[in-house]
This record gives C-alpha cells, sequence and structure tokens, in this order.
C-alpha cells in the first residue's frame, strides 16, 4: 500500500504515549466509556446474560483476530480467514464419523496446511500478503463447498461435538474459554518468547532483522500458519454452534471484522508492533456497537456507518507519528 | 521502467522473453482462445464471444477505475459497495429522465470516491483501511437507502433499461461503453500529463513530490476516477437487473483487483495499465466461459480454479520479474 513512505518520526511528540500505535489504553479507554453509556442508557444491557452474550459473540472475532494480529505485526494481512473458517467447519462436519478427535484434528490441520501455504508462497515466491490471500480467499471459499458435498449444507449430529460451541464451563460458555486462553497465549508468546521478538522486529525492519540473525521467513511463515490454525478453531466453534456446516456462509466477511479489531485496538498496520489485549478489546468495542444498536432497535445499516467512523477515527490517531 | 539503453539489437529469444513478460496476460488469452476454438464449436461464434464481454463489461468497467489506483500504489476496495449505492441512485432519480439516474448514479459514487481521496491524501490514511472502511459505510449506506429491499426500476424508464440491455448496431450497449471507457482510460495514462503523473506517483511518490508535482491531487482524482467507473457499473447492473439491489456487488473488488493483477499492472504501483487490465479483465472471463462449456465443472471447482489460476499468474509474474532484474 502507498501512505506517505516518509518515516521520519517528527511529530511523535505531539502524540499521548497512550494513543501511541501498540498501545491498548485508547481503545480500552473508549471500551469502558461504551460499556458505562450503555449501562446507563440502553435497557437490559448491563445483565449477566447479555454479558455472557457479547462475550460469546465476540469469542470467534477474538480467536481470528489474534491471529490477524500476528500476522499485522510481520506488516502482512491476511484476507483468507473467512474462507478457513468454511473450510475447517466442512472438513469436520463431513468427518465426523470418524469419531469427534480425528474429525477435529484433520479439519484443524486442514486449517494449518491452508496458513501455511500462505505463509510460503509469501516468503519464498515473495509475493504481496493482499495478493496471495486473496487467492485463497477465493480459492477456498469453492474448496470448502467442494468439501461439503458439492455445496451442501452439512448437518451434525453428535452432541460431544456441540459442547464446542455451545457447551458451558461453570457459567463461562466454552467459545469464550477457548478465545480467552489462546488470547493469553499469544500476548505471552508475544511477549516473552523469542517467537515474539522475531516476529516484531521482522514487521519492523526486515532488513535489518535478517542482518541481526532473525529467522525471518520461519517467522512469517508461522504467523500465517498460526492464523490459519486459529481460523481453523474459530470455525469449528460456528459449525457446532450452529448444529450443521453451511459452506456458503461460514465466516463470510470476518476477515473485515477481524483487521477492525486489530486496528481498533492499537496494532499498527504498517508492522512492527502490536497489542493482543489492545485486539481482545478492539474486538469487544466492535461487539458492544453491535448488541446494543441491536437492542436499541437502530437499523443494522446505521451501526455498519458507526463501525466505519471508529474504524477510520483509529488509524487516524495512528497515523499521526509518522508526520 | 527504467529505459533500456541502446545496445547490440537484441536477439529473436530476447524479445520473445521481453513480451512474454510484459504481455503474458495477451498470450494466455490467445492460448485461451485457440484452446477453446479447437474444443469447442460454438466458442468462436460472435455471439459467444459478445456474451462473455458483455456479461463482464461490469467488472471491467469497476477494474478500469481500479486500475488508476493501484497504479499509484493504492488500492480501493470499497467499489463493490459503491457500486450497490450508485444503482439505488439510479432507481431513485429514474422518473427524472435517464440521464439525470445516470448522472445521479455516477456523480454519488465519484463523490463517495472523493471522500476516499481526502481521507488517503489529506488526513494520510492507508488506502487499505479508508477503503474498507468506506466499504462498510457504503454497504450501510445502499441497505439503509433501500430498507434492506431491491427496488425495481419504474417501468417506464426504458431509457435506462437501454443501457444494460439496448444494441448499438450489433454491439450491445454495454460492451460500447467498456470499450470507450477503456479507449479512454488508455489514452489518458499514456498520453496525457495526468496520466504520467499518475505513473510517477506511483513509481516513486516522495520523488514526485520532490520534482513538485501535486501528488495529494493525482491521488484524489485516482480515487474519484475508481468510485464513478464502479457507479457506472453499478447503474449498468441495475439497468440489466432491472432493478437496484442492496448486496449487488459483493466481492466485485476482488474480482476487479484479480483482474488487474492478472493483467499485470503490479500492486506496488508505477507499472501497468488500462490496455492490461482489459486483458486481464478477459482472459478471466473467457477461462469461466470455458469451464461453463467444458460442463462437469461445478461452480464450486471454478472458484478453486479461478484462485489457483490467479496464484499461478503471480507466481509466474514474479519469477520473470526477478529474472530480468537479476540478468
Amino acid at each position: 500500500m502507498t501512505g506517505p513512505s516518509s518515516a521520519v518520526s517528527l511529530g511523535a511528540s505531539r502524540i499521548p504515549g497512550w494513543l501511541a500505535p501498540g498501545s491498548a489504553s485508547g481503545a480500552l479507554i473508549a471500551l469502558i466509556v461504551l460499556v458505562l453509556l450503555n449501562s446507563f442508557f440502553t435497557p437490559n444491557f448491563a445483565t449477566t446474560s447479555n454479558f455472557w452474550n457479547v462475550l460469546l459473540q465476540a469469542s470467534q472475532v477474538v480467536l481470528v483476530a489474534v491471529g490477524m494480529t500476528l500476522v499485522i505485526a510481520t506488516g502482512g494481512i491476511d484476507l483468507s480467514v473467512g474462507s478457513v473458517m468454511a473450510i475447517a467447519g466442512s472438513v469436520a462436519a463431513v468427518q465426523l464419523g470418524l469419531g469427534i478427535v480425528p474429525a477435529t484434528a484433520i479439519a484443524l490441520a486442514a486449517a494449518t496446511l491452508v496458513g501455511f501455504v500462505n505463509g510460503t508462497l509469501i516468503t519464498r515466491d515473495r509475493i504481496q500478503p493482499i495478493v496471495v490471500t486473496l487467492a485463497t480467499l477465493i480459492a477456498g471459499r469453492g474448496l470448502a463447498q467442494v468439501i461439503s458435498n458439492d455445496g451442501q449444507l452439512v448437518p451434525i449430529n453428535e452432541p460431544g461435538f456441540e459442547i464446542l460451541g455451545r457447551g458451558h464451563i461453570g457459567p463461562v460458555p466454552t467459545p469464550v474459554v477457548i478465545a480467552l486462553l489462546v488470547a493469553a497465549a499469544a500476548a505471552f508468546a508475544l511477549r516473552a518468547m523469542p517467537f515474539g521478538r522475531y516476529l516484531l522486529s521482522a514487521g519492523g525492519n526486515p532488513a535489518a532483522a535478517r542482518l541481526a540473525g532473525v529467522p525471518v521467513r520461519r517467522t512469517l511463515i508461522t504467523a500465517y500458519t498460526l492464523s490459519g490454525l486459529l481460523a481453523g478453531v474459530a470455525g469449528l466453534i460456528e459449525v457446532s454452534r450452529l448444529g450443521a456446516s453451511d459452506a456458503a456462509k461460514v465466516g463470510v466477511n470476518i476477515e473485515l471484522d477481524a483487521i477492525a479489531a486489530v486496528v481498533v485496538g492499537g496494532t499498527a498496520l504498517t508492522g512492527g508492533r502490536a497489542t493482543i489485549f489492545g485486539t481482545v478489546v478492539g474486538a469487544l468495542i466492535m461487539q458492544v456497537i453491535a448488541t446494543s444498536f441491536n437492542m436499541l432497535l437502530v437499523p443494522y445499516a446505521w451501526s455498519l456507518a458507526l463501525k466505519a467512523g471508529i474504524i477510520l477515527f483509529a488509524v487516524y490517531l495512528q497515523r499521526a507519528k509518522r508526520v | 521502467m527504467s529505459q533500456a539503453l541502446p545496445k547490440t539489437a537484441p536477439s529473436f529469444r530476447e524479445r520473445g522473453l521481453a513480451v512474454l513478460r510484459h504481455q503474458g496476460a495477451l498470450v494466455a488469452l490467445v492460448v485461451a482462445l485457440a484452446f477453446g476454438f479447437a474444443r469447442y464449436g460454438a466458442f468462436l461464434t460472435s455471439e459467444n464471444l459478445l456474451n462473455i464481454v458483455r456479461q463482464n463489461s461490469m467488472v471491467g468497467l469497476v477494474a478500469l477505475g481500479m486500475t488508476f489506483v493501484i497504479l499509484t500504489g493504492g488500492i480501493d476496495l470499497s467499489v463493490g459497495a459503491v457500486l450497490a449505492v450508485a444503482g439505488v441512485a439510479a432507481v431513485y432519480f429514474a422518473k427524472f429522465g435517464t440521464l439525470a439516474a445516470i448522472a445521479a448514479g455516477v456523480g454519488v459514487a465519484a463523490l463517495i470516491g472523493l471522500v476516499n481521496g481526502l481521507l488517503i491524501a489529506k488526513a494520510r490514511i492507508q488506502p487499505f483501511i479508508t477503503t474498507l472502511a468506506m466499504m462498510i459505510a457504503a454497504r450501510g449506506l445502499a441497505l439503509a437507502a433501500t430498507g434492506e429491499n431491491s427496488i425495481p426500476l419504474a417501468p417506464g424508464a426504458s431509457g435506462l433499461a437501454w443501457l444494460g440491455r439496448g444494441e448499438i448496431g450489433p454491439l450491445p450497449v454495454p460492451v460500447v461503453l467498456l470499450l470507450l471507457a477503456f479507449a479512454t482510460g488508455w489514452v489518458v495514462l499514456r498520453y496525457t500529463r495526468f496520466g504520467r503523473h499518475v505513473y510517477a506517483v506511483g513509481d516513486n511518490m516522495d520523488a514526485a513530490r520532490l520534482l513538485g508535482l501535486k501528488v495529494d491531487r493525482v491521488l484524489v482524482i485516482t480515487y474519484v476516477v475508481s468510485g464513478a467507473f464502479a457507479g457506472l457499473a453499478g447503474v449498468v447492473l441495475t439497468s440489466r437487473l432491472g432493478a437496484a439491489q442492496p448486496v449487488a456487488g459483493t466481492g466485485w473488488e476482488l474480482d476487479a483487483i484479480a483482474a488487474v493483477v492478472v493483467g499485470g499492472t503490479v500492486l506496488t504501483g508505477g507499472q501497468g495499465g488500462a490496455g492490461l487490465t482489459l486483458t486481464g479483465v478477459l482472459l478471466l472471463g473467457v477461462i469461466l466461459n470455458l469451464l461453463n462449456l467444458e460442463g462437469t465443472v461445478s461452480p464450486w471447482w471454478q472458484w478453486v480454479i479461478r484462485g489457483a489460476f490467479l496464484l499461478a499468474v503471480v507466481v509466474v509474474q514474479g519469477r520473470m520479474q526477478r529474472a530480468a532484474s537479476n540478468g
């Protein structure tokens, strides 16, 4: 993409630290304000059932957006996540006869493989991430349809598998538990493991990272592979929740929601900086808006407009450091 | 880009490689046409060929606008949603006459493009994010303006219906529009000062700025052009369908980008052109047509093949470019 490429950060001092890219504080404040406003003005918003409902509905976007954060931290993008969700969902639905564990494993392996192919083509053939993942978005959606017996709705009659999307652990819905565990693991990896430092340095300045001995290629491939795997998990949750695999619908446009969550959370699209916590907050902001507009009976179209405005505003704050 | 210095006359093989490198899509198109001719009697009839062009004329218009944007190194993800907004505007203005309907559709689309361009050039928000947000907002606008329903074209609007379904001599009107648009785009990019500025901005924005080019203005205009062509495509689509649908054009941004890339315009900007994009549009259209004629390939496999084909093209393009820069 373009954007002014003069990376001299003359204006950096004008931006307070809590608004700087890589910081989630601005997003957190926005989330708190949103929740407080809704608690006062939206009837039935501040209830336990709605609390779990918001978390449950945000959990799939959180899973996909965590993977997307890793990819965006490298300066890349993954448009294929929605199709990967559909692939994982239809593979699992078709293979459930083999038992829950093998079907889940095969489905996740398929999703991981798509991510690995994305990463390999991007690093080895040096094709822009947006083109590679656009192609796997198109091909992946077709593949998901082919796998589900040529575009059929595949019903799932396996109570054990339905726990994934509809079950609870204590009061907490299973998808929320999975999303939180994944987010925590990713935050830990980003902060405390060599992979995290490799990721940020490869995204910040690939040439310098390579000179410093960072395995840039392997790091990038890992990021895309993880993005595929996490999209696969989200896909399994989705078909388990629906009780069927609908390859035409599962995960459509989730890449937009995920990118929005990442950007609103404070991760810079230019790479080199990332915050998993911010991404989770970003996904929650988007979900709180969607849920409260729904409860206030505001037309869907207006929630789309507000979503667009929030994304633009978040990036407008980010770009200020590069003026 | 960098003009080769005059050295010894290039050998036949070198010249052949150069043609492949710059006109790979054209070569592939010729091969696909020859294959279709050899395999199916009905393929090379003017009826089938015109049908291919007509079916792809709307994506073609979108892809032409997208070419301007991509040449500057940008991207426009909002075109599909903008197309829907333009279709809605055209239906609402159809009662004031055909010209008013077209002007309303193209005008509102150009206006959205203007907002895109200003956000990108003046507020300096990345094109990817600006147009992603605009895609979401414009889809919302189309849904809000129609109450999420399909709005039929008034029966009296025969002029507007002609735009999508009529014929000029032997040619369907959308085909004529497509050819005129690409001829204009080709001339503008190749022979006008604005066209050269588009390439300069895409090649090296900082250098263009230092040279005193009005970079911001060039950027804004390209997004207006992209919006306007998406709007024209939306008006034609509405006319063909006889109704404005708020979900029209969903995913068309991807088809348009694929056509531009397959044609050979480089996503990083500065290299490519309108002619290449027309070739890309036709190549993808012909391949889809061949898969349909084959009849045994399910629509789902066609998606797989389209994606794989896009990947194959960019892999080969990348290899040839690297080979060229190394050799």
